[in-house]
């Protein structure tokens, strides 16, 4: 027995979470929401989120072709993608728009900037953002709670009541109405670790916060206006992406704070209807930033000792 | 105190700490290295065809930083060798073939110590180095003015899984650890100890504070702490212990603290009562590809793939042979490879233990940067590492990091993290380097 043996670098133990696991968990918290819009919208709702998930990981994988790069789909990222792009679609969208869409999320925002990690701003926000301006009309039809709430005074009699907007019953994009199913799916995060409470919690609280003085102390009202719209699927599984929100936890508290003042300053004083998207692109910019602001304490002060 | 640092639940697979420890029967043949410690290594005294005893010397210290070496079994030196170290580099070995006596060098006597200079004096010729993994002489640790030292502090936390060896030795060896505690406060006039022991090990806490409550020389506290890696690390131990925080390229007695290996204490404990220097080692055999493992009592020098024989074989081919453990310990290149003085586990780790997940890019989770104890953040320092910004890394205090492998060990993009901080950390040395030259 005096064969060579392996020779590696420490440690030699692993946890055992792995980037595929991680993606697989964020697709499995994204499967009540799924399910919620296919129901309230019916089955063609399915066709969109077929449409972006095959379109993401299928762009993907030929760009890795193209330019000969190891093939990256295993790590189920470009499907998240996907699922996500679907679920800030209208059920109605033209299937066209989703494939450009999807080719404008894998191909513009991720691939061209170094794939997984390079990116700077969350695919799925872009390419939405990207289809809002390209597609105006059909995009916007597709958010008529925020339209409403920016467009004319807000006045909760236009609002669906508590439990239509809890359980989904209006319209809106395919995953964003239903509340309880996107509840359902933070928790899961949370209890499998992948995501920590500060950013939904903090940016939901801030959007909720800011509308119930905006509103004049109308707590029914403010709670209408928070869940309405695409402010829980945009804070729970948008504003949450690694890649594009900061480390630390007070990184992630100034993070969800900028990003719920933007929505609402967006949704109640712009000309834009859709707040969240645009918050989030814009607090993706400064994450870089934010990283370098909310650094942790080195022990013992580290260089300065 | 202030907070408790960051760090990681490990698995704890501590499966040897009830097993019998046992003592191995003389091997055949044992070849003994020269660099066991960190230093000069040691220089061979004897020749081919000398015969010797246990606990004989076999090799001088070569200057102040530098530790003898002694015999390990009673027999024949049949070569000097050379013996390839895990670092790579090249050193000599004496090899003895055993007598089958195990006869004990007639030579040894008790040390009685007084003072600094005496106790200094004793250990130099003791052979002791820290064992609880660096191999830093002793004597060398311990010589420091009296003065300085506040606190005493033992590290009984042996939060690497898999090791069990510092609690066998906790729970057989009070009575050296508390003649060396005795010989200590004499010594050095140390006035409190404190242990540092992660509270999963009940029974070596409950035996050292019964061995504490024996000494009247100086205050023995026993302290349990939260099972939690790396609460064994010397700067995360003596924060906990005593509060006090060592800064960057600052060493415990800065802060007035002297931190010992409890296998350390203990072996300083048998070689002032009886005299026998450090010629055998209570090691940790685990994994899963060991059969039966257990705690062994193993002579210096030992070879791997005897003492995987004596624990019944390897199951199965391993993945990874490791000299101490999976979360900071260096794989060994070859099971001839010997038992060292700071050995305190050999892991044979199957394929399916040492699994790693695959490596992708890093997905920026933040997972490393709020897990490090120091409050590091790996991943800005792997960025500076990749533009070669050494200016960056200083400003990032890469060189506080212990290379605990916290960060590794919770990457999901299996990211080579404190390999990165490794190769950070040389840069920086190579850069102070260069600039000496110039000045
Ligand atoms: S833990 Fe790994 S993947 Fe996560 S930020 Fe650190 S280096 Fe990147
Ligand atoms: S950076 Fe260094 S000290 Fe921090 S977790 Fe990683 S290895 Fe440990």
């Amino acid at each position: 027995m005096s064969s060579l043996t392996k020779i590696s670098v420490s440690p030699h133990i692993h946890s055992g979470r792995s980037t595929a696991g991680i993606m697989r968990d964020v697709l499995i918290s994204l499967v009540p929401a799924a399910v919620a819009g296919t129901v309230i919208f019916g089955w063609t709702a399915l066709l969109p989120i077929a449409v972006c998930i095959i379109a993401c990981v299928g762009f993907e994988a030929l760009f890795n072709l193209i330019v000969k790069k190891e093939q990256t789909v295993s790590d189920l990222s470009a499907a998240v993608t996907g699922l996500l792009l679907a679920l800030n679609l209208p059920a109605n969208i033209p299937l066209w728009q989703c494939v450009v869409g999807s080719l404008f999320a894998i191909v513009v925002v991720k691939c061209l900037f170094g794939g997984i990690g390079g990116n700077l701003v969350n695919p799925a926000i872009t390419a939405r953002v990207f289809m809002l301006v390209a597609f105006g009309e059909m995009a916007v039809s597709a958010f008529p709670v925020d339209a409403v709430a920016g467009a004319t005074p807000l006045s909760a009699a236009k609002l669906p009541s508590l439990l239509d907007l809890f359980l989904g019953n209006y319209g809106g994009a395919i995953g964003e109405t239903c509340t309880l199913a996107l509840l359902l799916g933070f928790i899961y995060l949370l209890v499998r670790r992948v995501i920590t409470w500060h950013i939904p919690t903090v940016f939901i609280g801030t959007v909720f916060l800011f509308t119930f003085f905006y509103v004049g102390f109308d707590a029914v009202e403010a709670l209408s206006l928070t869940m309405a719209g695409g402010v829980f699927l945009g804070a729970i599984f948008m504003a949450t992406d690694y890649v594009t929100s900061p480390s630390t936890a007070w990184g992630k508290v100034i993070f969800a704070l900028g990003a719920g003042l933007l929505t609402c300053l967006i949704r109640y004083f712009g000309v834009y209807p859709e707040g969240v998207s645009f918050a989030i692109l814009f607090m993706n910019i400064l994450t870089p930033y934010i990283n370098q602001w909310t650094r942790h304490k080195v022990f013992a002060g580290g260089v300065k000792a | 105190m202030a907070f408790h640092l960051h760090g990681i639940h490990t698995p704890h697979r501590k499966n040897t700490a009830k097993a019998p420890t046992v003592r191995m029967s003389a091997p055949k043949i044992v070849t003994i290295p020269m660099a066991m410690h960190i230093g000069a290594p040691a220089i061979p005294t004897v020749k081919v065809g000398d015969t010797v005893k246990i606990g004989q010397k076999i090799g001088e210290a070569a200057g102040k930083v530098s530790s003898p070496v002694f015999a390990s079994i009673s027999g024949k030196v049949t070569k000097l060798t050379d013996y390839v170290l895990t670092s790579g580099a090249q050193t000599a070995a004496v090899v003895i073939e055993s007598d089958g006596e195990m006869a004990i060098c007639e030579s040894l006597c008790a040390h009685e110590v007084s003072d600094r200079t005496s106790l200094i004096e004793a250990l130099r010729e003791s052979g002791i180095v820290g064992l609880g993994g660096a191999g830093f002489p002793t004597h060398v640790k311990l010589d420091v003015d009296p003065a300085r030292i506040d606190y005493l502090v033992i590290n009984g936390a042996e939060c690497e899984p898999y090791i069990t060896s510092d609690t066998v030795t906790m729970l057989t060896r009070g009575e050296d650890i508390a003649y060396a505690l005795r010989a200590l406060a004499r010594a050095l006039g140390i006035k409190r100890v404190v242990f540092g022991i992660e509270n999963n090990k009940k029974e070596a806490i409950e035996a050292m504070k019964k061995m504490a409550a024996s000494i009247g020389e100086c205050e023995v506290t026993v302290k349990a702490l939260p099972a939690l890696y790396p609460q064994g690390g010397e700067k995360v131990l003596v924060y906990h212990t005593t509060g006090r925080k060592i800064g960057m390229g600052k060493l415990p007695i800065d802060v007035g603290c002297v931190v010992l290996n409890c296998t350390t204490l203990a072996a300083i404990g048998t070689y002032l009562s009886s005299g026998m220097p450090l010629t055998e080692k209570c090691v940790t055999v685990e994994g899963g590809a060991v059969k039966q493992p257990q705690n062994v009592i193993v002579p210096i020098g030992t070879s791997l793939a005897d003492l995987f024989d004596f624990c019944g074989g390897l199951t199965e081919e391993p993945d990874k042979i490791i000299y101490g453990g999976p979360m900071m310990g260096i794989t060994v290149q070859s099971p001839d490879c010997a038992v060292l003085k700071n050995t305190n586990a050999v892991l044979a780790l199957t394929k399916k233990e040492a699994k790693l997940p695959k490596t992708t890019a890093c997905i920026r989770c933040g997972s490393c940067v709020n897990t490090c104890p120091f409050g590091l953040a790996p991943i800005a320092i792997a960025e500076a590492h990749d533009k070669g910004d050494t200016e960056a890394l200083k400003a990032l205090s890469v060189d506080m990091c212990m290379e605990c492998g916290c960060c590794s060990f919770v990457c999901p993009a299996n990211r080579p993290l404190v390999q990165i901080n490794k190769l950070s950390k040389q840069l920086l040395r190579e850069e102070r380097m260069k600039e000496e030259k110039k000045a």
